[in-house]
């Protein structure tokens, strides 16, 4: 029998409804109790140091789970390995990770499935995998789904990609649903989008930058929103489409619609979409392009309210790292992306909190309830007693800047060195165990 | 500089990549790093060298090493820039992605480290990636001139056109104030979406007192070039306007500035060739309405499809003088460059 004991700390776990000062007892990798400060007095005492987390000032939540990272293993372990990937996850919070399938070989079949989230990878947190929706990322034949759901497989994406040609879309959605699990929909009309390396508009116009267009994500949007109908009416199934890092007010207008008349949509936002516009790209800054773009300050609004109104599902963080030598090249050649893992929570707190005065209890929801239920996860997302062992405990009020040195990612390829931050980690707990202490 | 091992200048651009953003203060980037003072600065240096005896003008430049790192073929900026160093008498090297390790795939950083340590002092890069010559700039912390980069920028092209204006309209072309260009106008016309000359040209000229009219078809002028001075205060009547219509532009023209356009950038349009032509080729009818229109253009040329020909070879044409002010204007920021005062 194991034990972890967090005390003096504040819960919020807006999926019971708790929002008051609270002891965590953790027991056999499960929440044991969530009781009044000094009902647990006695095992305080015997329990040793190193099984005492003092929460005292602190947030305790649910651990967070974000439902889309690249953890570049395997093939492109230069950038980040699965160890390493997680472990800046576990600095961040994070007790879940979602893994995209754009590794290489990108992730299609049960067996590379399995390989990544074998216990020999080193996992520091519940590792998860959205394995490719079609056959190498190719867009061309949907994949084995039954079968990578058997495996585990919690969603299917060619993340990096779209789903491009109505018909394989429909098929995947079709699919999906009939297994339950979501597709998860890297919005981009790439016939629109070629040679874009930035947000459209007059700061691509006067860097001499091909600009990507609102319309290049929204047309993919509405697309796979008319599918969802049609396969409603047709088929009688109810698909689950999720449509990855919103970057546009068009795009969230037409998710919100959506949500309205009933259809099953979820998205996620980025952090760095509800911080930064497309004047961040500066004089050619590499870590300042990703994919979607940075928009500009209307469209970062319209992040903002519709994680404001709960249009928004989730926060994601799109953790995508990449060596220096990749990004250190001309603007239009370096690849799409940046980190994430560490610097989510503060610029939630920072931006959301503390600007747009999101309470709370809403960032948890975004960071560990509604993501738990995008991905269909039961027992996470929770401090629900009898509910998984894995806890976040932060300093909701503490200031710091973050430094990409100290990042736990081999990859130092973010926007944010040097920026404020606010909401720090203070521990992580995964499976009742700490792997990380801050 | 020059004793840098080759692993602590990679450090050390690195380090100024992703911290800093600063350039050595003798490069050329952009028309935006030039305050008007830097312009009549350079104005007033052209000027100085263009009157010195030339066996003088040999020393100004003596034993000192330019590069000349060429990603895209050109006739005019890279014989002027090579001439306007060999007259100041510096020694140039010339490479070019043709003929050099750039085909095995050598990366910018690293051809510019190579540059350096093979004693370059200065390089002046054209290259088909917009923002090229900031990431050189930034990982070898010498001047950087640039040639030429992508849709991006042409700052010298800027600074010719400048002196050509100046030169023709008789004003004092050995400085520059916010009231020099004053109640000038200048019609761009072309393909203003992929142009360099155009946006450098539109981000000088009205911080000096001009108006330029940026004139052409939706499709290759987008609206957002309106913005290109964004948050510049400008001298009264002057700034960027937007117009469709090139015989309205003229109208108000005193110079016209004709871009090259390329038949394939005319396939996402609403336009064929011969439209083009009919609405916005400088012909000898419309040159022929307005007998003090200075007519310039960067070229390459194309005679025939947005210049007549005989429009080119008018007396109110200004090509080839722009051609010999690029000889004379790059040899200012050659010795702005390297540092060297008159």
């Amino acid at each position: 029998m194991s034990e972890l004991l967090i005390i003096g700390g504040h819960v919020i776990d807006p999926a019971s409804g708790v929002d008051a000062p609270r002891d965590v007892l953790v027991r056999d990798w499960k929440i044991a109790a969530i009781e009044e400060p000094g009902r647990l007095a006695n095992l305080t005492k015997s329990l040793p140091k190193e099984l005492r987390i003092d929460a005292s000032g602190c947030v305790v939540s649910p651990g967070f789970i974000d439902v889309h990272v690249h953890l570049r293993e395997p093939g492109q372990t230069h950038k980040e390995t699965i160890a390493t990937g997680t472990a800046a996850a576990a600095a961040g919070g994070f007790t879940t990770v979602v893994a995209m399938p754009n590794t290489t070989p990108v992730n299609d079949s049960a067996e590379s499935l399995a390989w990544m989230t074998d216990a020999a990878r080193n996992s520091a947190v519940h590792l998860l995998a959205m394995p490719a929706a079609t056959v190498g990322s190719m867009g061309e034949r949907i994949t084995d789904f039954a079968a990578l759901v058997k495996a585990g497989a919690v969603g299917f994406t060619d993340d990096g990609k779209p789903v491009l040609e109505d018909h394989i879309m429909r098929a995947a959605l079709v699919a999906a649903a009939r297994l339950g699990v979501p597709i998860s929909q890297h919005a981009e009309d790439t016939r629109l989008s070629g040679g874009c390396s930035m947000n459209a508009g007059p700061v691509a116009f006067r860097l001499g930058l091909r600009g990507m267009t609102v319309e290049a994500e929204s047309r993919i949007v509405e697309r796979d929103i008319r599918l969802l109908e049609e396969i409603e009416r047709a088929e009688g199934l109810r698909p689950h489409l999720h449509v990855q890092h919103v970057s546009t007010a068009r795009a969230l207008d037409a998710i919100r619609n959506a949500k309205a008349r009933g259809l099953h949509v979820t998205c996620e936002a980025a952090p760095h979409h509800f911080t930064l516009t497309d004047e961040r790209v500066g004089d050619y800054d590499t870590n300042a392009k990703m994919n979607p773009p940075l928009r500009c300050e209307a469209d970062r609004r319209a992040v903002i309210a519709a994680l404001l109104d709960g249009t928004v599902d989730c926060i994601a963080t799109d953790h995508a790292p990449h060596a220096s030598h990749e990004k250190e090249v001309e603007f239009e050649r370096a690849p799409n992306g940046i980190t994430g893992l560490e610097t989510a929570l503060g610029l939630a707190m920072r931006v959301l909190h503390k600007e747009n005065s999101l309470p709370l209890a809403r960032i948890v929801e975004l960071m560990s309830t509604r993501p738990a239920a995008v991905v269909g996860l039961k027992g996470r997302g929770t401090l629900r007693v009898g509910g998984a062992g894995d806890v976040t405990v932060f300093n909701a009020g503490a200031e710091w800047l973050f430094d990409a040195r100290q990042s736990r990612s081999i990859s130092k390829n973010t926007p944010f060195d040097g920026a404020a931050m606010l909401g720090q980690v203070k521990a992580t707990v995964c499976r009742g165990r700490v792997i990380f202490r801050g | 500089m020059g004793t840098l091992t080759r692993e602590a200048a990679a450090r050390e651009g690195a380090a100024a990549f992703f911290a800093g953003r600063e350039y050595h203060p003798g490069s050329l980037l952009s028309v935006e790093d030039l305050s008007v003072a830097d312009v009549a600065e350079i104005l007033a240096t052209t000027s100085e060298l263009e009157a010195m005896d030339v066996s003088a003008r040999a020393k100004v430049l003596e034993w000192r090493t330019l590069a000349l790192l060429f990603y895209e073929s050109s006739t005019r900026t890279r014989t002027s820039f090579e001439l306007a160093a060999k007259s100041l008498g510096a020694t140039t090297t010339l490479v070019s992605d043709k003929s050099s390790s750039i085909e095995k795939g050598e990366s910018l950083k690293d051809t510019g480290l190579t540059l350096r340590a093979l004693g370059a002092e200065a390089i002046v890069l054209r290259h088909p990636a917009s923002g090229a010559p900031e990431l050189l700039a930034r990982v070898t912390g010498l001047p950087v001139l640039n040639a030429g980069d992508g849709m991006h920028q042409h700052p010298t092209q800027a600074l010719l056109d400048l002196r050509t204006i100046l030169l023709r309209l008789n004003r004092d072309a050995a400085t520059a104030t916010a009231d020099t260009l004053r109640g000038v106008t200048v019609a761009i016309t072309g393909d203003i979406r992929h142009s360099r000359v155009a946006r450098s040209n539109a981000m000088l000229l009205p911080r000096l007192g001009a108006k330029v009219i940026l004139c052409g078809p939706q499709e290759l002028l987008p609206e957002e070039a309106s913005d290109l001075l964004a948050g510049n205060e400008l001298p009264s009547g002057a700034g960027i306007e937007i117009a469709r219509n090139f015989d309205a532009a003229l109208e108000c023209a005193d110079v016209a500035m004709m871009l090259r356009i390329q038949k394939e950038r005319l396939l996402g349009t609403a336009l064929d060739l011969g439209e083009y032509v009919a609405r916005y080729q400088l012909n000898g009818a419309r040159l022929a309405r307005y007998p003090k229109l200075l007519v310039m253009h960067p070229g390459p040329i194309i005679r025939g499809l947005e210049i007549a020909g005989e429009v080119a070879d008018s007396a109110q044409s200004a090509i080839e003088e722009q051609v010999a002010q690029g000889l004379a204007v790059r040899r200012a920021v050659l010795v702005r460059a390297l540092g060297v005062r008159q």
